[in-house]
């Protein structure tokens, strides 16, 4: 039987390779399932990852739908790293969105420079707020916050469903479930293309969170809770505290991601606002290694493949659910590497038990301890 | 890669001269076009047997139609947020001519993508905002609803029909009354029961709904959502639906009575055959039993001989034109008066329905 054993001292540099090695393996994967779809595996993969960086329009388009993925997958990185777990970004996401759009409609029709700050920071408000929900759950009860954030997003999503029926419903849109169209609009980056500022805030906070993870104590306190929280509680640091503020500020982050979307690229709020980018933000987060540079990068790369997955639709026929399975070969490779950088295989039956106290590698991955035993995911 | 880009740049070329050479041969006809290319967006997925399937069937039947005078590609399971208005304007970009946005939830992404490429021409399905290059069409699916609802009213024997929504909105609303109009004026004890799922297409959702309206005495399903799953869930507990969008029989040979089909074919064909004679127009379509868009499948032989008659009499009334499924005098659910007797209801009347009618239980979802 072939069995799992810890590596004693997971190679940094395989750490840093598995996100290029599974793209490889999905590469190829990818192709011998167009293959079976009888569709040319070149042309298919060249489609999806080469046709959408040709043009100004498909460039434009990748920071649009990235920059939601960027913005969430920053803020729940910190939380991450420290070992505290808000799979609640979606609801932040609604939240957020609903906060800044209510309020452009509350003052409705009058506009003016001051409008779109003023969503923005509500925006952040309806997040945060959102998220201080398992915030106070877990610091407070030591409530398990994976589930009680994750659930919460469900509120949110039929949250926003009522409130679009109901008091938020455009009184000239014939009954449908939608708000007005806002009286403002995101600045666009690039004119003519739908590109808008959202991106830029989101490299923005991409660099802000990689000078506070390097070079503040906050950064320290956060990485120290989530691979050592003993020693995290002996050196004095406040673990609520640091919940507190890990929640708070992916909240913030989902939030104000959740206004961009509305503002941005659907003008109104709808009952499918939230697209699942708060749980594709998780991905994301993982994907970049939980470091910034990473998550753009890996927030581009995810935004590729739905992209590239619509060109392959238009320009082959090819199924939906063929990109969708492309899109889950690719995390099963990752995850899968991932778990051999990590573990060695060993095929014989009477190997040593493995060292009791192995090693962490560096940077939080879901298996690191927590103060809570609780507050593990796959429990 | 470097392989890979000029074998993509040989193909682009190629498709190219390939073009311009047929375009030559061809010659520019008088007003129109002699080439084209037509796209669509699905909400759900092509196999959804429902609503998407019915649209893509009218994809299908351009091609047989229009032969190489059109070129057709199509993206499925395109969700009514943020992603809508990249997937048309990619559409847009792409060189088609003319693009069919079958969803209501698709209507101001298409009136943004419609701005930025005046010489596109769209067709956005069930809203209710026009432009020079942006038409409207839908379909009286409430005719085919009143046809339904004598037939459940004759036939339940619980006096209890279930109905599973999707969302509250008036294409719905009216249907629901109109089936309920239908039903009560053949038996006045019926009661029908709504139950919200929310989506157009989630077959869990929609089998739970289903098992939570069975449970509560329902004997006869109705839906207002694209899978089939309501029909299926009908044939294993050996009750009666009533297919929506497409005929579902083949899920539920025995429970389905009869399905509301919509058949977009005659409507898509004249459309694209005005865009090739250059005498498209914009405007607003709203086709029902009488032009075949609205049609009702074979009936299924479990249904009495008399219900069969009624029921086709009743079709034929609706498609000459002698019968509207909303006559007075209809009172709303709070009792107010609505429609004066023999009075019908005007399309904007119908288009902006927010309320059920006197005699349904529940709430409007707000």
């Amino acid at each position: 039987m072939p069995r799992l054993e810890a590596r004693p001292q997971p190679s940094r540099l395989m750490f840093y390779a598995t996100p290029l090695i599974a793209i490889l393996f999905t590469l190829a994967a990818g192709g011998v399932l167009f293959a079976l779809l009888k569709k040319p595996p070149l042309e298919a993969l060249a489609l999806i990852f080469i046709r959408p960086l040709t043009s100004v329009r498909g460039l434009a388009e990748l920071t649009v739908k990235a920059a939601p993925l960027i913005l969430i997958a920053i803020g729940l990185a910190a939380g991450f790293r420290a070992g505290v777990w808000n799979i609640g970004a979606e609801g932040q996401y609604t939240v957020g969105a609903l906060a800044g759009g209510s309020l452009a409609l509350a003052v409705y029709p009058v506009t003016g420079w001051w409008l779109l700050p003023l969503m923005s920071l509500a925006g952040i408000i309806g997040g945060a707020a959102w998220a201080a929900i398992p915030a106070l759950l877990r610091s407070r009860f030591n409530a398990n916050e994976i589930l009680v954030s994750l659930m919460l997003n469900y509120v949110a999503v039929f949250l926003l469903g009522s409130l679009v029926h109901g008091p938020l419903r455009d009184p000239d849109g014939l009954n449908f479930p939608e708000s007005r169209l806002f009286q403002t609009a995101l600045p666009l980056i690039v004119p003519g293309t739908r590109a808008h500022v959202g991106f830029v805030v989101a490299l923005i906070a991409a660099l802000v969170a990689w000078v506070l993870m390097e070079w503040h104590l906050l950064g320290f306190q956060i990485k120290v809770l989530g691979q050592a929280p003993g020693a995290a509680r002996f050196a004095g640091f406040s673990e609520p505290r640091l919940v507190w503020l890990c929640f708070l500020v992916s909240g913030g982050c989902a939030g104000l991601a959740g206004l961009f979307e509305a503002t941005g690229p659907v003008g109104q709020l709808v009952p499918a606002l939230p697209a699942g980018y708060g749980f594709t933000g998780i991905i994301v987060a993982f994907l970049g290694r939980l470091h910034p540079a990473g998550i753009v990068l890996a927030g581009l790369l995810m935004a590729l493949t739905y992209i590239g997955g619509e060109t392959a639709q238009i320009s082959m026929s090819l199924p939906s659910a063929a990109t969708a399975v492309f899109q889950g070969m690719f995390l099963f490779f990752l995850l899968a590497s991932d778990l051999l950088v990590n573990y060695r295989v060993r095929w014989r039956s009477h190997t040593q038990p493995a060292p009791a106290g192995h090693t962490v590698p560096d940077m939080a991955l879901p298996r690191s301890t927590s103060a809570q035993p609780s507050a593990q995911p796959g429990e | 890669m470097g392989p890979m880009f000029t074998r993509l740049g040989r193909l682009a070329m190629a498709v190219l001269i390939a073009t311009l050479v047929a375009a030559s041969l061809a010659g520019p006809p008088a007003l129109g076009q002699s080439k084209a290319k037509v796209s669509f967006v699905y909400v759900g997925p092509i196999g959804d047997h429902g609503w998407s399937y019915q649209h893509h069937q009218g994809l299908l039947a351009l091609q047989k139609e229009f032969g190489d005078r059109i070129e057709t590609s199509f993206v499925e399971n395109v969700p009514e947020g943020p992603d809508a208005e990249r997937v048309i304007d990619q559409l847009a970009a792409s060189g088609s001519n003319i693009i069919f946005t079958t969803s209501f939830g698709f209507m101001n992404p298409t009136v943004k993508v419609a701005a930025r490429y005046p010489n596109v021409k769209f067709e956005h399905a069930t809203g209710f905002k026009q432009a020079p290059n942006l038409a409207t069409y839908n379909a009286r699916f409430y005719e085919g609803r009143h046809v339904i609802g004598l037939i459940a009213g004759k036939m339940t024997k619980t006096n209890l029909v279930g109905y599973i929504g999707s969302f509250p909105i008036p294409e719905v609303v009216m249907g629901i009354n109109s089936a309920y109009l239908a039903a009560k004026s053949v038996n006045p004890n019926v009661k029908f029961r709504v139950v919200w799922v929310s989506s157009w297409f989630d077959p869990g959702k929609e089998t739970d709904a289903a098992k939570a309206l069975v449970d509560q005495g329902a004997d006869i399903l109705m839906q207002h959502t694209d899978s089939p799953a309501p029909v299926k869930y009908a044939e294993d507990k050996g009750i009666f639906a009533f297919g929506q969008s497409s005929d579902m029989a083949q899920f539920g040979p025995n429970a389905q009575l009869t399905a509301i089909v919509d058949d977009w074919r005659p409507y898509y064909i004249r459309r694209v055959g005005a865009l090739l004679d250059g005498t498209w127009k914009s405007g607003d379509v709203w086709d029902g039993i009488k032009q075949g868009t609205v049609a009702l499948s074979p009936w299924s032989k479990k249904i009495p001989p008399d219900v069969v008659a009624m029921a086709g009499k009743a079709r034929d009334a609706i498609a000459a034109g002698t019968l509207h499924p909303f006559t007075g005098p209809i009172n709303k659910q709070d009792g107010t008066a609505w429609l004066k007797a023999r009075e019908t209801a005007s399309d904007k009347d119908l288009l902006s329905m927010n309320f059920y009618v006197e005699g349904m239980e529940g709430a409007l979802p707000k």
